[in-house]
């Protein structure tokens, strides 16, 4: 009997295709974002705010991710940017794969962001990289403050944490200082906005956060218009 | 429940390497899986069971090895294991340390018979 040592990462075809796809989005300066939440954390709405609030002339589009239905890409879709369901037909979480066969016959070039929806699960979708720029953790204040030490993976890998819901404030018990300290003490330095979907209240904070981010990642795709002026 | 998934990767990546050992026979495999990796051990387990059964790698005991999160002090470089997200460094008492491990969700080994 003698013993191998291997050394590899069990998810590595997941990873060799999500460095394909990263490698892809860098090449067409696509900034991609791939958001994960507990069921009903308000991970649609959201996107629906953000939508809201974006010029008709930004190029933008959106995967969502669910077990069954295409009811979030029918929500999405009002708003005129382009969007495609994936139904996992069970599967708990969104790997590279499905994001590549989705973005098949999508023309990325045609793309400045890309947005996509995980299936609704706090612990899955941690562990499979998607090519994206960042993950981004939302949590509402219906769930408990203490779910960044629960589940410290996902608080851990995503770069932002959005605290949701925030107007049900008053009828909960939810303890907002203590939801902070939980998330940095899992990642030290893990950024968090404070929003409500329902009010509108921070979602320029987070608006501003998306603009910042992807000029981070590529500058603003407007700047060379703006130079021209 | 992800865990059936990456049951399958560990499977496909055995039957992998099998192939590239010329089709020795694979009795264990060691994985490392860290805290923060979002993996539940124990599910692992079931579902690896569950997919090896009745098929030509049975018996094949898969040996988890859990690991936990690991910080390097970035003043005086001592290396701790993180209890209770006590993230200070227990030497010289700076809050300043990173992360230096503990999201691992690795293939370790294989123990093969010997041709």
């Amino acid at each position: 009997m003698s013993r191998l040592p291997l050394e590899k990462k069990v998810l590595s075809e997941n990873d060799r295709i999500a460095a394909r796809l990263r490698e892809r989005f860098l090449a067409r300066q696509v900034f991609c974002l791939n958001f994960i939440s507990s069921p009903g954390a308000g991970k649609t709405s959201l996107l629906e705010r953000t939508l809201e609030r974006l010029r008709p002339s930004e190029r933008v589009a959106l995967l969502t991710g669910d077990i069954q239905t295409d009811n979030d890409a029918k929500r999405l879709a009002c708003f005129g940017f382009p969007v495609k369901q994936i139904t996992t037909g069970g599967t708990c979480h969104l790997d590279a794969q499905m994001i590549e066969r989705a973005l098949a016959d999508w023309p990325l070039e045609s793309l400045d962001t890309l947005l996509i929806e995980n299936v609704g699960n706090l612990v899955c979708p941690s562990s499979y990289d998607l090519g994206e720029a960042a993950k981004v953790v939302v949590l509402s204040v219906a769930e408990g403050e203490d779910k960044p030490l629960k589940y410290p993976a996902i608080f851990f890998k995503a770069e932002l944490l959005l605290l949701n819901k925030t107007d049900l404030l008053p009828y909960v018990s939810f303890d907002l200082a203590k939801a902070r300290a939980y998330a940095l003490q899992v990642h030290p330095g893990m950024e968090i906005i404070e929003l409500s979907c329902k009010t509108g209240a921070g979602l320029d904070d987070w608006m501003r956060w998306l603009a910042r981010r992807r000029e981070l990642a590529f500058g603003s795709p407007d700047l060379p218009e703006k130079c021209c002026e | 429940m992800h865990e059936l998934s990456i049951a399958n990767s560990i499977l496909e990546a055995v039957r992998k390497e099998r192939e590239r050992l010329n089709g020795v026979r694979v009795t264990k495999v060691g994985v490392r899986i860290g805290e923060l990796a979002g993996v539940d051990p124990e599910a692992l387990s079931f579902g690896f069971g569950v997919l090896v059964k009745d098929t030509d790698l049975e018996p094949l005991p898969l040996e988890i090895e859990f690991t936990s999160r690991r910080h390097e002090c970035s003043k005086c470089k001592h290396v701790f294991t993180v209890v209770d997200y006590q993230l200070d460094c227990p030497a010289c008492g700076t809050k300043e340390t990173r992360c230096i491990g503990g999201d691992e969700l690795e293939l370790a080994y294989l123990e093969v018979e010997e041709p």
